[in-house]
């Protein structure tokens, strides 16, 4: 039997489900040789902004229990410099590209960052970052609204053909909402989910574990809350979503597309061990062998539900 | 330098006294280029907690094998060395900067490494890199109970000279006040400076070391997410920016740090 492994996000068509996280896969050639990069469905940059951000003071990340804190504050060299020396070797590996982008203040940012990256033929994708809690000085994030995530999503769809992203906060009421407006807006795909806000204390010192105070939880602690948003989701959109939050292993991805995730993300888990993704690509292969399942895609959304007595 | 994730094989843990433990691995790719000043990173268990890699530097490399030397401070220490002899750990490595030093030993200035606690772990395996270069350490401690290594360094051709806090051994006092004492007295200064050790220290060698125009080295400790230079975490202040501790570092430039 031929099982098909390809999912498509939007007009963009991927070998394999499985996704390199932004934020946790550097630009890739810290990974290279860890693992083959070409295993992967698609790898998504760290988060760039239009100019270059030192990001937060250290400690920026510490650990807690099945998860981490982190606080970098999106540092990046700045669209110029990612070109010039990041995005060679990104584009040597041969898989699509997703440039994940972040604005500081004003939706002008994302509006030139796009017509910057419209000329970057490599570049399969965008994903608009309007989720990330590490932020200065911004007390809500797009994501935290429906409509100022309706407004952004819709003006960067007007400039550019190319696939768009939209990644998501779980720091929502109902996340099911902002995917509405995101979808709404004319988003290709929502990415979910971004990392929830956390906390942790020295008691001694009486201070953050995390110079920024409050900070992004990630790792297997926050899975659970991943998979029902993205259940939500599932139940409130028809564009394909990328689950993410806690993936550590074969079964955990399972989950997700299960849920209704049509592809999913490897974060955390690349720190632990940098060749996991690969693996995860692998187990899914299998899994869907030792299942006779045809298409992977025939897997989305398929939770069975308890039918009510 | 291309970095390795291996399967290694425990090939001897020792408690050296206390709460301190050498351990050696099989790790025959990592022990070919390991210099010293790199580290390797330690999965202690297949489990979630704790969840990730724990960064420990390369104690020494010989052959096929390397050694660690660590001190058990909490979780992953303990299983750490709870680990018997055939046991084995993933490790990721070599990871980061090494020392800069010139080869062959003999034909560099004296130079002098300057150890605090548990500083000592890198600075063996570079004191028997420079073997034959007239070394001198000197090592910190609280007390004499808590010195460590001197006689590794003093097999590796070392003139050790000691500093505790409270005078049970050697000069009472800071090592940097003792490293201050040497570069003041007479005759040709030796030079350059390595140090590894607590933060309060490194920042004091930094000032002497600038203060007189003495090259000096110095590896830092960070908490670590990854090792690998991707998560951006581990980061510290230099002329030229925030640098990885990880990947651009461990072992920095006193005169490049601004911290």
């Amino acid at each position: 039997m031929q099982t098909k492994f390809s999912v498509e996000i939007g007009k963009l068509k991927l070998n394999n489900p499985v996704l390199a996280a932004s934020g946790t896969f550097g630009y890739a050639e810290e990974f290279k040789d860890f693992m083959d990069l070409r295993k992967l469905g698609a790898i998504v940059t760290k988060t760039l902004t239009l100019k270059p951000r030192q990001g937060n003071p250290a400690p920026r990340t510490c650990e807690t229990p099945a998860g981490l804190l982190n606080s970098i504050g999106l540092e990046n060299p700045g669209l110029e410099i990612f070109i010039r020396d990041k995005l060679p070797f990104l584009k040597k590996i041969g898989i699509p590209i997703i440039m994940s982008i972040a604005s500081e203040e004003e939706s002008s940012e994302f509006l030139e960052l796009v017509s910057r990256i419209n000329m970057i033929k490599e570049v399969a994708a965008v994903e608009l970052n309007i989720s990330c809690p590490n932020v200065r000085g911004r007390s809500n994030l797009i994501s935290q609204d429906a409509e100022a995530t309706y407004k952004i999503v819709q003006e960067v769809r007007k400039i550019t053909g190319k696939v768009l992203i939209t990644k998501l906060s779980p720091n929502v009421t109902s996340i099911g909402v902002i995917a509405e407006a995101a979808e709404k807006a004319g988003s290709d795909a929502v990415a979910l989910i971004n990392t929830l806000g956390g906390m942790s204390i020295d008691v001694e010192q009486r201070k953050p574990k995390v110079a920024a105070g409050i900070a992004g939880l990630s790792g297997p602690a926050i899975r659970p809350v991943a998979i029902r948003m993205v259940w939500e989701v599932f139940n409130r959109v028809k564009i394909p979503i990328i689950g993410m939050g806690g993936i550590m292993d074969v079964s955990s991805a399972l989950e997700f597309i299960i849920a209704g995730a049509t592809a999913v993300s490897i974060g955390t888990a690349n720190f632990i061990n940098p060749k996991i993704s690969a693996e995860i690509v692998s187990g899914l292969k299998e899994y869907l062998t030792r299942n006779k399942i045809a298409d992977i895609q025939d897997l989305t959304g398929s939770l069975k539900i308890c039918s009510q007595r | 330098m291309k970095n390795f994730q291996l399967q290694a094989k425990i090939l001897a843990q020792t408690r050296i006294k206390d709460n301190y433990w050498r351990c050696e691995l099989s790790a025959p790719q990592i022990a070919k280029n390991a210099l010293a000043g790199q580290f390797i990173n330690i999965r202690v268990n297949d489990g979630l907690d704790p969840l990730l890699r724990r960064p420990l530097s390369i104690h020494g490399a010989g052959g096929s094998k390397i050694k660690i030397f660590y001190k058990v401070v909490g979780k992953a220490t303990e299983i750490l060395a709870q680990k018997k002899v055939g046991a084995t750990l993933d490790i990721l490595g070599p990871l980061g900067s090494g020392f800069t030093y010139s080869q062959p030993a003999a034909r560099s200035p004296q130079p002098i490494l300057v150890a605090g606690g548990m500083g000592v772990a890198p600075l063996i395996f570079l004191a028997e890199k420079l073997r034959g270069a007239k070394t001198i350490v000197l090592i910190g401690a609280k007390t004499k109970d808590q010195l460590l290594c001197a006689r590794e360094f003093k097999k590796s051709g070392c003139a050790v000279k000691i500093a505790t806090d409270d005078g049970s051994s050697g000069f009472k006092g800071r090592v940097s006040d003792l490293l201050k004492n040497l570069l003041s007295a007479p005759g040709p200064r030796p030079q350059p400076i390595y140090a590894c050790g607590p933060k309060p220290m490194l920042r004091a060698v930094t000032d002497i070391a600038n203060a007189r125009g003495i090259p000096a080295q110095l590896s830092l400790e960070e908490h670590m997410s990854c090792g690998i230079g991707a998560c951006l975490g581990c980061v510290v202040r230099t002329k030229d920016g925030l640098k990885r501790v990880c990947k651009e570092g461990p072992v920095f430039l006193a005169k490049d740090l601004t911290w």
